[in-house]
């Protein structure tokens, strides 16, 4: 090689040397300060995850210790009751909810999901009032649960339609309150059908309606089926709205989709028991507070294992 | 008529020397005359134009696509093959913003009056995709799409597996019809598409790069399944491959990008549009040479 000038010297030797250090580098393991913030960063993560976890944890320790003496099957078959807490069990209010849940369930699948149907397939972007109605969905499902408690008041349980405290009318505003995350969930199943598939149908002469029921639903059935379990799991659990359609007062029969006497539900049963003067009712609301956790966490898990089992891989 | 034979022989002497000579791989016999005369036509274009919001993708397309023929569309990236094969079974209809000006006849009525509905034309004219895309069902609800949407749901059984042997799928798939689609491989998927396609019986069927997300074996069986099936359907396909549109084609187009004045927009254009053997072997347009002699594009 001729003679290079000093300047060029300087560069190849610098270059040569910067070469046999990454050289060296990769034969003797990782650099320790990259290893050092690899670490830090994990245990940050750590960290976050467990705050949450304890949370959760110390919430659930709290239910069982304060309710442990209670907890037994009576809870699940023993109606409330005022007077004598020992006997006391929230088996009306299981069954209130039970029928709340299917009065939402009733309402929310079939509306929720002609919706994003509607949304997905057929809705044209460019008019402004489907972008209007886009908008207001998102904007829905962020409405504090109060509010669609205020709204079933004035409209559902007074108002126009006028119903009265009646479970229906519960059952009514909770699904108003789920409605937008059912749609969410149902549009984002729907959207995540390939288009390729919407395409080969079209080629083979099928009409758009053709395509969404054979094609299209099929395919999204089990990402709809887990929103609308997660949805329904949320509306089990809301006590805010069904405190101001007529759940307030404390109920020891079982309640009736239409009767006017009165309804309850397991948690809205639980805040009741909770402001009790005597403390046994507390030990009872903590053993409700069980129950419900256990019966949501079912809910949830049943929804989980449905996603698996029915996952689309494209 | 001894004369004209000798003619024709040593017509087709001279074509298959002069496409040895170019290189390029002839299929035996490829090079038949056709019919003395008219032969009927599928699609008629003239001054086809396609737009997307009012931008053109292609322009002045004017080509005839003859019956039980196997017309390939050729050209490099972007030039609106593809646009161009959509507009011809109304796909394009499903993009909004998207407008085909021009005459487009099919068997000689206007493809895009008032009076036709795009649902029925697509009945008539099917399509086969690039990338394959079965439905997320079994091979047999596959197949068996196309008849149920139409009422046919009688004889289905033996629909479905006229339509696997005419894809050359039933040996493979025969002991299996129940299980999903997704397990077969990449060129039995295509070819699964196909049955598909020919399940409604169409009279044409368009094939949008249909082998390029295919290995070379699947590819070739897909293209002696194209000369099987030219004998039933007239077929369009729109190609990347040179070799491929030389090999099975009997008339092949091809198109060009053009930009207009200050380079702002771009369209596609129809260059040439011939019999195959003389676009790969003695091209009228000096593009088209350099083109299929691999100069440009």
């Amino acid at each position: 090689m001729a003679a290079l000038g000093p300047q060029a010297e300087r560069t190849r030797l610098a270059a040569a040397g910067a070469r046999s250090v990454t050289r060296a580098a990769i034969l003797s393991g990782q650099p320790l300060k990259d290893v050092i913030k690899g670490r830090i960063f994990f245990a940050l993560l750590l960290l976050a995850l467990g705050l949450a976890l304890l949370g959760l944890a110390a919430l659930i320790l709290d239910a069982v210790i304060d309710g442990r003496s209670m907890l037994s099957l009576d809870l699940l078959t023993n109606s409330a009751s005022r007077i004598s807490p020992e006997t006391a069990g929230y088996a009306n209010a299981i069954y209130g909810t039970i029928l709340l849940i299917g009065g939402v369930l009733v309402m929310t699948v079939p509306i929720g999901i002609g919706s994003a149907i509607y949304l997905e397939e057929y809705a044209d972007r460019t008019k402004w009032w489907n972008r209007v109605v886009e908008l207001n969905i998102q904007n829905l499902a962020a409405v504090p649960s109060i509010v669609y408690g205020i709204l079933g008041l004035a409209f559902i349980v007074r108002g126009p339609l006028d119903l009265g405290f009646i479970l229906f009318a519960g059952s009514i505003t909770l699904s108003l309150l789920v409605l937008p995350t059912v749609i969410i969930a149902a549009r984002e199943a729907i959207r995540a059908v390939p288009p390729s598939i919407r395409e080969g149908s079209f080629a083979l002469g099928a009409t758009r309606w053709q395509t969404v029921r054979r094609q299209v639903l099929p395919a999204a059935i089990p990402g709809i089926a887990t929103g609308v379990i997660l949805a329904v799991s949320r509306a089990a659990g809301e006590t805010a709205p069904l405190l101001l359609v007529g759940a307030a007062t404390f109920v020891t029969f079982d309640p009736t989709v239409f009767g006017d006497n009165g309804y309850t539900a397991l948690p809205v049963m639980i805040f009741n028991n909770a402001k009790q003067a005597q403390p046994e009712f507390h030990v009872l609301a903590a053993a409700g507070i069980v129950v419900m956790l256990a019966v949501i966490l079912l809910m949830n898990s049943f929804a989980i294992w449905l996603r698996n089992r029915y996952e689309q891989r494209w | 008529m001894a004369r004209d034979e000798s003619r024709a022989e040593t017509g087709r002497e001279s074509r298959e020397a002069a496409a040895e000579r170019a290189a390029i791989a002839v299929r035996p016999g490829q090079f038949q005359q056709h019919a003395a005369g008219k032969r009927e036509k599928v699609f008629e274009l003239k001054g086809v134009e396609v737009l997307y919001s009012g931008v053109s993708a292609v322009k002045g397309i004017g080509l005839d696509v003859h019956r039980n023929d196997i017309t390939a569309m050729i050209g490099p990236s972007g030039c609106g093959k593809s646009t161009l094969l959509r507009c011809l079974n109304r796909m394009n209809d499903l993009i909004p913003g998207a407008e085909v000006r021009g005459e487009l006849l099919y068997h000689g009525e206007d493809l895009y009056g008032p009076k036709v509905d795009p649902v029925q034309a697509r009945k008539l004219i099917g399509m086969v995709f690039q990338k394959p895309n079965p439905f997320p069902k079994s091979i047999y609800d596959n197949v068996a799409f196309g008849p149920r949407i139409l009422g046919n749901k009688d004889g289905l059984d033996e629909t479905v597996e006229a339509a696997l042997k005419g894809a050359a799928l039933w040996e493979e798939v025969k002991d299996r019809l129940d299980s999903n689609a997704f397990g077969l491989s990449g060129g039995q998927q295509q070819r699964l598409c196909i049955a598909r396609c020919i399940a409604v019986q169409p009279d044409t069927i368009l094939m949008d790069e249909p082998c390029s997300a295919l290995d070379p074996i699947s590819t070739g069986k897909i293209e002696d399944l194209m000369i099987e099936l030219k004998k039933e359907f007239s077929i369009v396909i729109v190609t990347h491959n040179m070799q491929q549109a030389a090999r099975v084609s009997d008339r092949t187009a091809f198109l060009m990008v053009e930009l207009d004045a200050d380079e702002d927009n771009r369209w596609g254009r129809l260059v040439e549009y011939d019999e195959t053997e003389k676009i790969f072997t003695n091209p009228s347009d000096k593009r088209t040479e350099d083109y299929v002699s691999g100069k440009v594009g």
